[in-house]
């Protein structure tokens, strides 16, 4: 069975076609905004009209395929942004009228899951999901993805974008990217707060630290690589913390990290050292997979298609919503 | 000083520290040592050990001089990275116990209220002299006698069984949000811990707001946690 999946829920605009387990193409273009600035719902959405037929087109062809070949559409219905999701909601909308299709509207979060569950072989893992807008622990329990511990405020990913905006960074190909090298060489540790509260995480606080603190800090000596430095060893040691106890409470030996903030070398680094110590068996995946893409979104549709008895979702259920919680998600494909 | 502990075993492993059995000075202890983290930078990980284990040894000694049964303190020793606290004989945690004698069991409704209700008020009673515990979870309360517990009569009051452990997290001047963060912790931990009893915080949170003595400052904390709630919604703003 083929499925294609459209993702926009943020700065990535993604389309992936899948042959069951096979990947026949995975085409990305992400929107990349000057240094020192995020990303805002008008001018994402913009870029994702501008490219999205081009991206089909090249996904289709890097298939060999053509859209009538295709089984089911699948499309991120949310979490995410308002303007961007509608983007890829309504070519998949289109695409699905146009040809007679079904059509399925997938999960974000749990698209990160089973692409990963995909790619890793990982059977039962616990889930840390690290992106620009989330922070969680997930475990899977009674056709659930159970949510044992997220951040409380801000994502992580949101928190070092936000620094390398501090830092006047480059957003090519992405903030976290470059932090991630100028940490490469830092030395020094700085002094952050460190705010775990039990399984659940905070970082906007550790946000205004480093904003007020930051011009104390160049005077006292520290450089920008020192600063990347002492981000990633602070928050990714929260991140490793939670994870632990998460495996701890239920008993784990499997992790899988998922997401964007997920490719960072330093943070799988530190999660494999945490898992030799406990016996435990770390999956991880690249750029390719980790970052958004539409490969995931048509993992988890046809997962989920296909135990729905290929009945697709109710054409008056294609919407998209900006708020949808990865423990939302009723996951019928599930036996265990 | 020097001392020995003789002959002492260890017992658990969690993901911060290893919990032995010895004895000390003549007494069954348990030590918990949190041991290195090799994933964390040196500078780092020792100055999270040292607040926290001076963390856990101030709220276990505030909290007990505020009605709350916890563990003696014998000794803490930073080289060690350890504290050696009174062994409680013949308890339970009150995860297992619930896991054992409420989920998926009919008849129960009484048992349920009146460990909800002690668990509420023992969480009031740390709130109420300004201690969070940080990581409120049914498998940091230990139960004395937990058989006890299933011949107890209807609305009983049964938090004298309740000791609070694993104080790591703990602060003993907070305010009002943190109050209301620990609550969330603990909402949030029950619904994954015991998910299939969806009312536990319910009557957890009444207790609580019947026996908090001062209502002034109880209502700042409700408002603040239905203020920390809201902000958990937004979390999934942005995939």
């Amino acid at each position: 069975m083929i499925a294609i999946g459209f993702e926009g829920s943020a700065n990535k605009l993604g389309i992936g076609i899948i042959k069951d387990d096979e990947i026949l193409s995975n085409v990305r273009h992400t929107y990349i905004t000057p240094p020192g600035e995020g990303f805002l719902p008008r001018e994402t959405a913009q870029h994702h009209r501008e490219h999205i037929l081009p991206i089909l087109k090249k996904a289709l062809s890097d298939a060999k395929l053509e859209l009538k070949d295709v089984d089911v559409i699948c499309y991120t219905k949310g979490p995410g942004m308002g303007a961007p999701l509608n983007v890829a909601a309504l070519v998949a909308r289109t695409v699905a009228q146009m040809f007679n299709k079904p059509i399925v509207a997938v999960n974000h979060c749990v698209g990160h899951i089973e692409m990963g569950r995909l790619i890793t072989k990982s059977d039962n893992p616990i889930v840390l999901y690290v992106s620009g807008g989330n922070t969680q622990v997930i475990a899977y329990s009674q056709q659930r993805y159970r949510i044992f511990g997220e951040t409380i405020d801000i994502a992580v990913g949101n928190c070092l974008d936000r620094f390398a905006r501090l830092l006047n960074l480059s957003n090519d190909p992405s903030p976290g990217y470059n932090i991630e090298q100028l940490a490469k060489k830092g030395e020094k540790l700085a002094t952050l707060p460190y705010v775990v509260k039990g399984m659940d995480v905070s970082f906007s606080g550790i946000l205004s630290h480093a904003e007020s603190q930051y011009e104390a800090w160049i005077n006292e000596g520290y450089t920008k690589e020192d600063l990347c430095f002492t981000l990633q060893e602070t928050v990714f040691a929260m991140l490793i913390e939670i994870t632990e106890r998460a495996m701890a409470h239920v008993g784990s030996k499997e992790v899988l990290i998922v997401g964007g903030v997920g490719c960072n070398e330093r943070l799988q680094q530190m999660m494999g050292v945490m898992c030799e110590e406990r016996g435990a068996k770390l999956y991880a995946t690249d750029e390719r997979f980790c970052i958004d893409n539409g490969v995931m979104i048509a993992v988890a549709g046809l997962l989920q298609f296909r135990a729905d008895k290929c009945r697709g979702t109710p054409w008056t259920k294609t919407n998209v919503v900006q708020r949808f919680r990865t423990d939302d998600v009723y996951v019928s494909w599930r036996d265990d | 000083m020097t001392y020995t502990i003789p002959e002492s075993t260890l017992i658990a492993q969690g993901a911060e520290a290893r919990l032995y059995k010895g004895t000390y000075l003549g007494k069954s202890v348990l030590i918990k040592e949190r041991f290195e983290k090799n994933y964390r930078h040196p500078t780092l990980d020792t100055r999270l050990t040292k607040e926290r284990i001076k963390a856990e040894a101030r709220a276990l000694v505030k909290a007990k001089s505020a009605g709350v049964a916890t563990p003696t303190i014998y000794l803490v020793d930073y080289n060690r990275r350890s504290i050696f606290m009174e062994y409680i004989e013949n308890s339970t945690t009150l995860k297992a116990f619930i896991d054992e004698h409420i989920s998926k069991k009919n008849d129960v409704k009484d048992l349920i209220e009146n460990i909800a209700s002690a668990l509420g008020k023992v969480v009031a009673q740390l709130h109420a002299v300004c201690i969070v515990h940080g990581d409120l979870t049914t498998s940091n309360i230990l139960l004395k006698d937990s058989d006890k517990l299933l011949t107890s009569q209807p609305s009983s009051d049964v938090s004298d069984q309740f000791i609070a452990i694993d104080f790591g997290l703990a602060k003993t001047e907070s305010t009002s949000e943190d109050a209301a963060v620990d609550l969330y912790v603990l909402e949030r931990s029950l619904s994954s811990a015991h998910a299939e009893l969806p009312d536990l915080f319910k009557i957890i949170y009444r207790s609580y707001q019947k026996h908090f003595k001062n209502n002034s400052r109880l209502k700042e904390i409700i408002a603040k946690y239905e203020d920390v709630k809201a902000r958990g919604r937004k979390r999934t703003m942005v995939g």
